[in-house]
């Protein structure tokens, strides 16, 4: 049996998955431990079905005939298909089994085999996705996909934050799915036919024109700035797993579009790339400064998520530079990088989401102003968020760090090219990106020391525990493949190099990421550093321990008689600074404390920092809308003769335009 | 070996003295005699003796703060050529790890003060991370200059700039600007004057002191030599820029590399001396003051 079969299988069951559990009742949990099953049976499938592609010399492939009038099913499972496959079958899975602890069957009873149905077909159209080689048919699983996300995400329906959310992905998804058709309109125009595959005869100009209409259908789907303004609310909105998922996978679905979309030509112009790096790192700059105004712990996390895709689309931007210029040690650095960085991403975001989800199952609030010293309460989710947050602000030795470091290196060669004069100016990303570095520091300081550092600032937590262990393993696990993959970042440098080759077929590279990486040095800087660590906390354990003076000592308070959990610096104040540096592009809002007299009553003192596009832009343009265009109801007066004229009245205008010859 | 060795006993051992230096200097522009030239080796030794005071509030993350801030001190010195003596490890790519190994110890040294629950170690770690979201893009601008003018991508080659003939002139404008640049990226990043005051413990100055309120006994010792040390890296790295050429045997080079190190400690106390420190809300102009130098350097380059 072909891989390609095996795949399929795997994807089917996975799209199958939730709809068992529909015959058994409600009130028990045996449904869904039956839907995860079957769902990891479908991933394990489809994870050796990926296997074994990988090991075949030439992609395998399947095409079917159906009775639809366009298209035809076709996929394969080449190397770039594989890489996304993989980070499908894998967060997915996790997510689901951490659901069997989060988001009971039991507890939850009239939501929780809607959420299984679609949890199963998401991941399916997700998978069909990466490797469906025909437009129609990828449009098809496109939609799937989006509203398969739509239905799993908008559980908690009845709270009225939900529904404006998820109105507005939904809104959001849909305008780039009609760009998206524009775009195969467009390639079919050039190609001739509906299939995928790579060619030759597009010209440059019409590729140019795929291209920036693909940035801008993806775009959506990747959260690129401007087209971002969905993403927060419905990440925050969503159960926790499937934030995991949405985040950590469904994005880099918006990442594959665009890299598909140029593997497609052979041709390609220097101004793509420059377009992408201005793109990402715009988007890398200004999701993370976004990210430090935020209150809500969901939010946070996705902004972050915002950041990370600019950073990826830097990565390609990059690679694609080499690609215009023939640089293939660009392409090999860069494109390596990206793809590196969307599996760490899906890797370190979803572990920071599943952790989002404990602490809000233990203590009811997304809010991080009400949180406080959970890390007594919760040390092993502590421990794993600690892990999440240094992942995810790239910090060595985990692999966050590896990814980036691809990336930097792929942007300090084009330093050395001297052939081409503007291609150093590409380099100032470096120094978008080393802002970012700084301001993730200072985003996940932020938020982890709000959460866990401290005393309690509520009530809220105050029988706060850590999760059950259907909720612990599935983030043990990512925690593991984070450091696995940070300490050692050589295993994935052969499957990385088959991507990037899928991708850019055309470039003939000289050598591997290997050659380009240091391995030898990288693991043994990494152990040095554990091991100067480890080394500090045997020290401590066998010998500092005793020193420590008895008894219950309370933080320093200079002095202050009666200190409270209140007087902690909050996240607001942690933030302010940062906020304040970023405020030509954040515009925060504030409400001043005026003090009047000597000794000043009640007065308070809030920060919030709205979404710029959305909450400034759209959402008042559409107000202003709402107001002015009722007077256009005038031509909508429900009655059948009026619109019967209106139709005669344009097929006589049309007539008339035609006989004249205006309009052929 | 020898060199190795030499390296390490540098970096290890020759740190607490530059403190040392600028704490005479100040005292001489002072009229004082001020402390001794090793006092800092003793206080060290005496924290190591003591016992620790620990709050009820903080967790693990409060002690390994100064642990992992003094092993990314120790790890980015083995990556820094001292004049002569090369460095320890040198590989393609060596200074991201460098700059992202201080980025792992700001993260530690921060949450460990807000682990305290204590408003005043807020603050200080919110500055920190604040002013660092200025100096690093001041470093990677340097870096990018140091990349362009060397051809190579290892720290090691980086510094190396006295075998480039790089004093060519067109070189020197952009290199003098990187120099201005990445001094006062050092002086922000070991947190001296101007951007913080290192004699003082009020809230409304303090960064650095602020964050360390807390600790105590052998912990504030680590905290202590890890911040030396981490001056000791920073200054070698801008020292490497002011004195690029070594036409010294390894024993003289390795002595004037010392003397060198000791000439910045003096310029840090001098300037300590005779400037004031700026507001806390003028700091970030100051840091974008020195992006734009490293950035008018880069252009310089590429235009």
């Amino acid at each position: 049996m072909s891989s390609v079969c095996i795949v399929l299988a795997g994807i089917s069951l996975i799209a199958l998955s939730g709809f068992p559990a529909a015959f058994f009742p409600s009130r028990s949990n045996t449904g869904q431990r039956c839907t995860v099953v079957l769902f990891s049976a479908g991933s394990l499938i489809g994870i050796a079905g990926t296997v074994m592609s990988l090991l075949q010399d030439s992609p395998p492939a399947l095409t079917l005939r159906w009775s639809i009038p366009w298209g035809q099913f076709s996929v394969s499972v080449d190397a770039l298909s594989a890489f996304f496959l993989l980070l499908i079958f894998t967060v997915p899975m996790l997510g689901a089994i951490y659901g069997l602890g989060y988001w009971k069957q039991s507890e939850h009873r009239d939501s929780g085999q809607r959420l299984g149905i679609f949890f199963g077909l998401l991941t399916a159209a997700m998978a069909m996705i990466v490797i469906s080689r025909d437009s129609v048919l990828f449009l098809i699983v496109w939609e799937t996909m989006a509203l398969s996300a739509f239905f799993a995400a908008s559980v908690e329906d009845d709270k009225i934050e939900v529904r404006k959310a998820m109105w507005i992905y939904l809104v959001c998804t849909h305008i780039g799915t009609l760009i998206l058709y524009i775009m195969f309109v467009l390639w079919h125009g050039a190609t001739g036919s509906f299939a995928l595959f790579p060619t030759v005869i597009v010209t440059a100009h019409t590729a140019s024109a795929i291209f920036l209409v693909s940035l801008f259908g993806f775009g959506f789907k990747a959260g690129l700035m401007p087209f971002h303004v969905w993403l927060p609310g419905a990440h925050a909105n969503a159960p926790c797993h499937v934030s995991a998922v949405m985040s950590g996978v469904i994005l880099k679905m918006g990442v594959y579009g665009i890299l598909r979309t140029v593997s497609l030509f052979s041709v390609c112009e220097p101004w793509w790339g420059t377009a992408l790096i201005i793109a990402g790192s715009i988007t890398a700059l200004l999701g993370i400064a976004f990210a430090m105004g935020q209150s809500d712990l969901k939010r946070v996390l996705a902004y972050s998520s915002i950041e990370n895709v600019g950073i990826i689309t830097t990565g390609i931007g990059i690679a694609l530079l080499g690609k215009a210029y023939h640089i293939p040690v660009l392409t090999l650095l860069g494109l390596g990088g990206a793809l590196f960085h969307v599996w760490n991403h899906g890797l370190f975001k979803s572990l920071m989401f599943l952790n989002a989800g404990a602490i809000i199952h233990a203590t009811d609030t997304r809010d991080i102003e009400n949180l406080g010293g959970l890390a007594k309460k919760m040390p092993l989710t502590a421990f794993l968020f600690i892990l999440g947050a240094m992942a995810i602000s790239a910090l060595p030795p985990l692999n966050g760090f590896a990814g980036e470091w691809l990336i930097y290196m792929g942007i300090f060669n084009t330093l050395s090219v001297s052939s081409v004069s503007n291609l150093p100016l590409a380099a100032l990303s470096a120094v978008v990106l080393a802002m970012v570095g700084a301001l993730a520091v200072a985003v996940f300081v932020r938020l982890y020391s709000v959460i866990f550092s401290g005393e309690r600032r509520t009530e809220a937590g105050s029988h706060a525990h850590e999760g059950s262990l259907a909720m612990k393993i599935p983030v043990i696990i990512t925690a593991l493949i984070c450091v696995t993959l940070g300490v050692e970042p050589a295993l994935v440098a052969p499957i990385l190099d088959r991507a990037v080759r899928a991708c850019a077929p055309s470039l003939a590279f000289a050598g591997t990421i290997g050659d380009t990486v240091p391995q030898l040095w990288v693991i043994w800087m990494n152990a040095a550093l554990v091991a100067l660590i480890a080394i500090g906390g045997l020290w401590y354990f066998f010998s500092l321990r005793k020193k420590t003076s008895p008894g219950a000592h309370p933080t320093w308070d200079c002095a202050y008689a009666r200190p409270k959990a209140k007087m902690q610096y909050t996240g607001a104040s942690f933030g302010q600074s940062v906020i304040t540096l970023f405020s030509f592009a954040l515009f925060p809002s504030a409400e001043k404390v005026k003090i009047t007299a000597p000794f000043p009553a009640k007065v308070s003192f809030r920060l919030s920092v709205p979404d710029t596009v959305l909450d400034r832009i759209i959402l008042p343009f559409f107000s202003k809308a709402h107001k002015i265009l009722p007077k256009v109801y005038i031509l909508q007066q429900g009655q059948t003769y009026l619109y019967v004229l209106y139709v005669a009245v344009i097929t006589a205008v049309l007539f008339l335009l035609s006989m004249s010859g205006v309009v052929q | 070996m020898i060199h190795i060795l030499v390296h390490l006993l540098l970096l290890l051992l020759f740190p607490p003295l530059l403190i040392g230096v600028i704490n005479k200097t100040k005292a001489l522009f002072a009229g004082r005699v001020g402390i001794p030239f090793f006092q800092l080796y003793r206080d060290i030794l005496k924290l190591m003796k003591k016992g620790m005071v620990i709050s009820g509030t903080t967790t693990w993350v409060f002690r390994a703060g100064p642990v992992v801030s003094l092993a990314v001190a120790i790890l980015a010195g083995l990556l820094v050529p001292l004049g002569t003596i090369p460095a320890f490890v040198s590989f393609t790519g060596d200074f991201l790890l460098f700059a992202y190994l201080f980025a792992l110890g700001r993260f530690f040294t921060t949450t460990a003060a807000l682990d305290t629950g204590s408003s005043f170690e807020g603050m200080g770690s919110s500055r920190e991370v604040t002013f660092a979201v200025l100096t690093e893009p001041a470093m990677f601008f340097a870096f990018l200059v140091l990349a362009r003018l060397s051809g190579s991508l290892s720290l090691s080659g980086m510094l190396a700039l006295g075998e480039h003939s790089l004093f060519a002139v067109g070189n020197v404008a952009p290199l003098v600007l990187i120099i201005v640049g990445l001094f006062i990226v050092l002086l922000a990043e070991n947190s001296r004057l101007p951007v913080d005051d290192p004699a003082t413990h009020l809230e409304l100055t303090m960064i650095h002191e602020a964050m360390v309120l807390d600790h105590s006994g052998p912990l504030l010792a680590l905290i202590e030599y890890g911040s030396a040390l981490k001056l000791f890296v920073l200054s070698s790295m801008v020292l490497n820029l002011i004195l690029p050429v070594h036409p010294w045997p390894f024993w003289l080079g390795g002595l004037i590399w010392a003397l060198g190190l000791i000439l910045i400690a003096v310029i840090i106390g001098t300037i300590e001396s005779i400037m004031a420190r700026i507001r806390i809300p003028r700091v970030p102009a100051l840091l974008i003051a020195a992006i734009l130098l490293c950035g008018s350097a880069f252009i310089m380059l590429v235009r």
